[in-house]
């Protein structure tokens, strides 16, 4: 269908040429359109309190509580349960946020602006690995860091961001991809290249030794630093995609530990959802899969744009990390990618499959028609709150969604 | 697939074959264990064989 097919060619035109560029770090409440006193954003399509999964409502009420809105846990749950505390999508107001994905008004975020359109995207600073929000946690230990990244981490960043003119995303990714990154599970590279950018302009503009050195140890200590840069990054970069007319190319896929939601192009702001599945994968020593919480988070951004999953075949260590198979099989989730997406991207390439541009765009009618659903990398939550992370796996988006979504734009065009 | 014809008569067995195998995997693998070359066709019908989305589909442009 010829209209599709242009909507689709716009579609990519839009991906392919963003400018993303890490500009600043700002508190939320400065910067997140429409976010409000006693708000708390999460991960996924909207969803009530009283369906939220375990590590969901521990990250809510420990958030409730780092904010000053309850004095302590069991009262941060009453307030939620009651309604005085509101919840809305990430999404919903320029950004997004891994795992739980909570969002509050006093968080630093990541600012990451995409030039050729003007639009900025969102995402709080990743806080490590093991027991830490995004994963459920909220113990002091859990809230400490969050006042130290607050306090400290977020005003230096930013700084920082600020005296350099902003750093620029797209040829750090393809550095990345080059040196074994895939920008979902493994971003060793990316987080030592971004330390290397950054490190010097923190030096020269920071306030006392002390600050600046445990903000570069934070830092260089966390190799997942750069997921939540690559989110914001992601999310500018599909923004400009909304509303296209015609469009089945995926704009956004999310989950919030209990659905899993995908919006595309030509159906606009509108959330396609299923029940969310349980990611198959490693875990952690003295854990094993009844531990496991359903998949959640917003970095699905990431296999949107082209990476993650989509982009295995870079990152051969994460085919074994993630329980996916042998290194050697990496490619044949980048190939297979490939069958349900509408182009290449030409400026992020692997070069171990002789140069081969990132599937880019993923069109809903190829993956209904094929039965070939988005795979995911991902990290594997303990299903109670504040255990936090306890393994990595793959999931796959549901089905259900994306035959869904084809009916509404169907509809949409007049087609039945 | 090769063939002959012998008295205006086609023996399809006549000659090797080699044999094309689309849909269910397991007829491949017992031809490939009588030593019978056979390429395994990865196919599937359009939307799971789903006839309502099958229908949206062609009319998508796929």
């Amino acid at each position: 269908m010829e209209l599709i097919e242009q909507a689709n060619q716009e579609a990519i035109k839009r991906i392919l040429s963003a400018d993303p560029v890490l500009v600043d770090v700002v508190y939320a409440k400065d910067i997140v359109p429409n976010l409000t006193d006693k708000m708390i954003l999460h991960a996924g399509p909207p969803i009530s309190w009283d369906r939220m999964c375990g590590p969901m409502q521990g990250a809510i009420a420990g958030i409730t509580v780092f904010e000053g809105w309850a004095k302590n846990l069991k009262e941060a749950a009453k307030l939620a349960a009651e309604g005085v505390i509101t919840f809305d999508p990430n999404h919903h107001h320029d950004a997004v946020g891994p795992m739980t994905g909570i969002t509050t008004i006093s968080q630093p975020m990541l600012v990451v602006e995409n030039r050729t359109f003007g639009n900025r995207a969102y995402c709080a600073i990743n806080e490590g690995l093991g027991k830490v929000m995004r994963f459920g946690g909220n113990d002091a230990e859990v809230l400490q860091r969050l006042s130290w990244i607050r306090d400290i981490l977020g005003p230096s960043m930013g700084k920082a961001l600020r005296e350099m003119g902003g750093l620029e995303l797209k040829p750090l990714i393809a550095r990345g991809l080059s040196m074994g990154d895939e920008m979902h599970q493994r971003n060793v590279a990316c987080s030592g290249l971004i330390l290397r950018a950054i490190a010097g302009v923190m030096a020269k503009t920071a306030d006392d030794i002390k600050s600046l050195s445990d903000s570069l140890d934070f830092i260089s200590s966390n190799d997942q630093f750069h997921l939540n840069i690559a989110m914001a990054m992601g999310k500018s970069m599909m923004d400009p995609v909304y509303d296209i007319e015609g469009s089945s190319v995926v704009t956004a896929m999310a989950r919030n530990g209990t659905d899993f939601g995908i919006r595309v192009s030509g159906t606009g702001n509108e959330w396609f959802t299923a029940p969310v599945e349980m990611p198959e994968g490693l875990y952690f020593a003295g854990f094993t899969e009844a531990d496991a919480n359903p998949d959640m988070g917003d970095s699905t951004i990431i296999e949107t744009i082209g990476l993650g999953g989509f982009a295995m075949g870079a990152a051969p260590a994460v085919a074994g990390f993630v329980g996916a198979g042998a290194a050697s099989e990496a490619e044949d989730y980048t190939r297979l990618m490939g069958e349900i997406c509408v182009d290449e991207n030409p400026e992020w390439t692997i070069p171990g499959l002789n140069y081969l541009g990132v599937p880019t765009g993923i069109d809903i009618r190829l993956v209904v028609d094929t039965g070939i659903s988005p795979t995911i990398n991902t990290g594997i939550a303990h299903k109670e709150p504040g255990v936090g992370q306890v393994g990595a796996g793959i999931v796959r988006a549901p089905l259900t969604c994306f035959e869904n979504a084809l009916r509404r734009l169907a509809e949409n065009l007049g087609i039945s | 697939m090769t063939s002959r014809i012998e008295n205006g008569k086609k023996h399809l067995l006549g000659d090797p074959i080699v044999v094309l195998n689309i849909g269910l995997e397991n007829f491949s693998h017992e031809l490939a264990e009588c030593d019978t070359p056979v390429i395994q066709l990865d196919w599937k019908p359009s939307a799971g064989g789903n006839p309502e989305l099958a229908n949206l589909l062609s009319k998508l442009g796929i």
